[in-house]
């Protein structure tokens, strides 16, 4: 390195992280990693831990308890990872460990030197003793880039993360000039994950050539999309990348400020990313002068406050600003113009956290994953009716048909896929014949959906595509700034109509009234939230046309999904007689006796929460849905305070 | 709104006072707007309409310009919650895994809709968009501990738990106040 102090500042750090982490390893006492992340806490981790350290106590054998963040696998939380080299067996990951198995499996690895088996996710290293997690496509279709740490370290200890490699490239970025940093993530063909794909070599190019004393970097946290979970996750896991790629970024555009824009939905991401700037600073790798350089970064948290179009770039500076988070007309954009009038560079999370393995090993390594125009990895959250539902780092371009089935099993229940919602609330739904589409910018813009900021929704049959329209416009339609007409006010008539259809009240030309006023609204509007707001109504008209045909023609929802067309009724035949599971069950009362001592559903009580379709026992599967609601047989009720039926039928 | 109890003359002074001390902690800048009005509610609940006065006097600008802020926030709550906050989760994922009927079962419960506080403040329902837990979809967070795969059956089973705590607290009242009524 050309920079002495630079040079050995960053030298003497490395050593000493990893002098740290061997340390404990030398002290032969097992590390048992519990994952930590919020998304585990309400598996009930927390619960897991105290039962790990209560049997650890009891039996006497002292451990080292490691938080770590989320790997990805929420279905199989909470996860815990013993790793005891001593034992003779590698690290072996178990899932759905809750705080009774959590006391079994301690007690029988330490006392009997019995791994249990039945927990057993996988080894995380190749073996002969424990099948290893990277035999499953779950693991091996995967390919992490930036969430290749998450989950193996403490995002809460510094060391770890650079006993790792983590702040090398910042280091090696300090040492050359800015604009070679710029030329790398150019070369790399590097598109921002917020959403749009812009390209960031060219948008941080453009903030450097911006004439102005002082720029600001921003790192966009605001993740309002609903059903997507990524940068939260990340800022759990691994705060540490993403501020070494906004140090980079800051480094690389010539900005002396940045900021972390968290939702304060996210108390747990907010708290670690706090933590993980003081401990940053305190290494010299933020602040004032990084690491003996001239370079200097203030690095600040800001919590947003629940408004999804504050994620808007304009909106969000706004509001740091201590105003509505408008968005305002562009240009200026926000790289001439931005925060206080200066110069700003807005990232997403997954963006900046791209950068320091793209600084590190190339933009050449970098251009050979994903595709050509769309290198790199994506990141998807991946919910809804599917078996593993999770993150999931896949090279971009892989089909969506892989990410669905192979890698998060599937439709669980014997279930049809139905649909695919991506790109939040202004994407759009895939139908079936989409699911080989490869995943990357230009594809999914094709096929009318977006790739969004990551959100995957995964719908079976019993979805209505209706109902999800109206769904996302009702939330377009309450997250609208209101400053553009034609997303204020012509949202709002998407939603009456939408609302009248799943009401069985829709009218024949409500379809065409529909479609033009989409194209209008999508024309109309300032901002992406306005241009975006109808994708999910013009999709679903676009591939689901018979199912709003059957709402409104036939008063039919053929999902039995939207409650006004749906009844719930007990088939008297295989009703058991007085097993009376589905009476307690219900909260309004609705289910009463009948004369042949049957169970029967009072219809206008009937609040159909479809509470006793799941209370009537599967033996004998009683409780039926029918759409329209007339095709429910009528049972009278016999008279309140009559005669007890007792006897015979 | 008769279910939305107001806050009495005495919180609100305390209010005042608690924002009194804590004020010269900021920035007098607008920036600190949203900030400032964050840490009032994260300390009270909510925000009073004399909270936000002050805090327009302190930043030298006008109550209805932060009275305008404020409420284009989904975050900010201008009522006092209950002694019991349950948020529902509206997302995507808990959408179509029937977040409605979780929420619906909380109203129901409570006879209160999303948004509102019983009146004896012992309980208040939010609707809130994702919280990031979308894999344990339909999801509830009450009192800020987030419940995943939330069922109807769960519902009942937090009110049972409620129930026994709060018998529980007032048995042990009863027991730590001297000549207070006790039972044999
Ligand atoms: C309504 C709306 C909401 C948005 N929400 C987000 C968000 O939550 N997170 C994000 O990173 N970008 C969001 N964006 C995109 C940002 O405006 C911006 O393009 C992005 O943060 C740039 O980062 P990138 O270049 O790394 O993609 C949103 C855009 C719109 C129009
Ligand atoms: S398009 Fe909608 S959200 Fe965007 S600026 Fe216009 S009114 Fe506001
Ligand atoms: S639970 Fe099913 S079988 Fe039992 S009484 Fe109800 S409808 Fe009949
Ligand atoms: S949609 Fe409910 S937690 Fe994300």
């Amino acid at each position: 390195m050309a920079n002495k102090t630079l040079e050995a500042r960053f030298r003497g750090l490395r050593r000493e992280a990893e002098r740290r982490v061997q340390e404990r390893q030398r002290e032969g006492v097992p590390t048992i990693s519990i994952v930590m992340s919020t998304c585990a806490l309400a598996s009930g981790a927390a619960e897991t831990r105290d039962a790990i350290k209560e049997t650890l106590e009891r039996i006497k054998v002292p451990a080292r308890i490691v938080p770590v963040g989320c790997m990805g696998h929420c279905y199989a939380e909470p996860l815990v990872v013993i790793d005891h080299p001593a034992s003779g067996f590698p690290p072996i990951c178990y899932h759905r460990i809750d705080a009774g198995i959590a006391r079994v499996v301690i007690r029988s690895f330490f006392e009997d030197g019995d791994p249990s088996f039945e927990y057993v996710l996988g080894a995380l290293e190749e073996n002969d003793l424990v099948p290893p997690v990277t035999q499953f496509p779950r693991f091996n279709l995967e390919e992490r880039v930036v969430m290749e740490l998450c989950g193996r370290i403490d995002p809460g200890d510094i060391q770890e993360y650079i006993a790792r490699g983590g702040y090398a490239a910042l280091a090696r970025a300090l040492d050359g000039e800015p604009e070679s940093v710029i030329d790398t993530i150019e070369r790399s063909g590097l598109r921002g994950r917020g959403g749009a794909g812009f390209p960031t070599g060219r948008k941080w190019r453009l903030a450097r050539s911006a004439r102005s004393e002082r720029k600001v970097v921003i790192c966009n946290a605001d993740e309002g999309d609903p059903g997507a979970y990524m940068d939260r996750t990340i800022l759990e896991s691994n705060p540490h990348q993403v501020l070494e790629g906004l140090a980079i970024a800051a480094y690389a555009v010539g900005a002396d400020e940045a900021l972390v824009y968290v939702r304060a939905e996210y108390p747990l991401a907010v708290k670690t990313v706090q933590k993980a700037v003081r401990d940053a600073e305190a290494c010299s790798l933020l602040g004032r002068g990084v690491l003996g350089t001239a370079f200097d970064l203030k690095v600040s948290v800001f919590q947003g406050s629940g408004a999804f179009v504050c994620g808007e770039e304009t909106a969000l500076i706004q509001s740091v600003e201590g105003r509505r988070g408008m968005p305002r007309h562009r240009p200026p954009y926000p790289v001439e113009k931005g925060l206080w009038g200066r110069p700003t560079v807005v990232n997403n999370v997954k963006t900046l956290a791209s950068v320091p393995p793209i600084v590190s090993k190339g933009a050449d390594w970098f251009r050979t994953i994903g595709t050509e125009n769309s290198p790199g990895t994506a990141i998807f959250s991946v919910v809804g009716n599917v078996k593993h539902p999770g993150l999931v780092e896949v090279p971009m371009g892989t089909s969506l048909r892989k990410l669905i089935f192979d890698v998060c099993g599937g439709i669980p229940g014997k279930k049809a896929f139905k649909a695919v919602q991506i790109g939040g609330p202004s994407g759009g739904c895939l139908p079936e014949r989409f699911l080989d589409t490869p995943i990357d910018f230009d594809s999914l813009a094709q096929a009318g959906a977006m790739m969004g900021s990551g959100g995957m929704v995964v719908m079976d049959q019993d979805s209505c595509m209706v109902d999800v329209a109206r769904y996302f416009v009702d939330f377009t339609q309450k997250e609208s700034c209101g400053k553009c007409t034609f997303c204020r006010i012509g949202t709002r008539h998407l939603l009456v109509m939408l609302d009248r259809i799943t009401k069985g009240e829709g009218r024949e030309e409500d379809l065409e009234i529909m479609e033009t006023l989409s194209h209008d609204i999508k024309a109309g509007s300032l901002c992406g939230l306005g241009k975006t707001a109808p994708n999910p109504v013009i999709t679903s008209l676009r591939y689901f046309r018979e199912e709003y045909e059957a709402h409104i023609r036939e008063r039919r929802c053929p999902a039995l999904k939207c409650r006004a067309l749906v009844a719930f009724y007990i088939d008297l035949e295989r009703c058991a007689r007085g097993c009376d599971a589905c009476v307690g069950c219900c909260p309004v009362e609705a289910i009463f006796t009948t004369k042949g001592r049957k169970k029967a559903i009072d219809q206008q009580r009937c609040v159909k929460c479809g509470e006793c379709m799941v209370a009537c026992p599967p033996e004998y599967n009683a409780v039926f849905k029918v759409s329209p609601p007339e095709r429910a047989p009528v049972i009278e009720r016999p008279p309140e305070n009559g005669p007890a039926p007792a006897g015979n039928p | 709104m008769n279910s939305v109890p107001t806050q009495t003359e005495t919180e609100e002074r305390e209010m005042i006072e608690a924002i009194e001390a804590m004020l010269p902690r900021f920035a007098k800048h607008r920036s600190a707007l949203i900030p400032i009005l964050q840490a009032v509610q994260q300390e009270h609940g909510y925000l009073s309409g004399g909270a936000m006065e002050r805090v327009a006097e302190y930043l030298e600008i006008s109550p209805s310009e932060v009275y305008g802020v404020a409420t284009f926030y989904n975050q900010f709550r201008f009522h006092p919650p209950g002694r019991h906050q349950i948020k529902v989760c509206l997302g995507t994922a808990c959408h179509v895994a029937g977040g409605d009927i979780i929420l619906e079962n909380f109203e129901r419960k409570l006879g209160i809709r999303a948004g509102e506080t019983t009146p004896d403040r012992e309980y208040s329902v939010e609707r809130v968009a994702c919280v990031g837990c979308c894999a344990l979809a339909p999801v509830a967070i009450v009192d800020g501990t987030v419940l995943g795969h939330m069922q109807p059956s769960r519902v009942e089973g937090l009110f049972v738990q409620f129930q026994v705590e709060r018998e529980r607290e007032e048995r042990e009242k009863a027991e730590r106040e001297p000549g207070g009524e006790q039972d044999a």
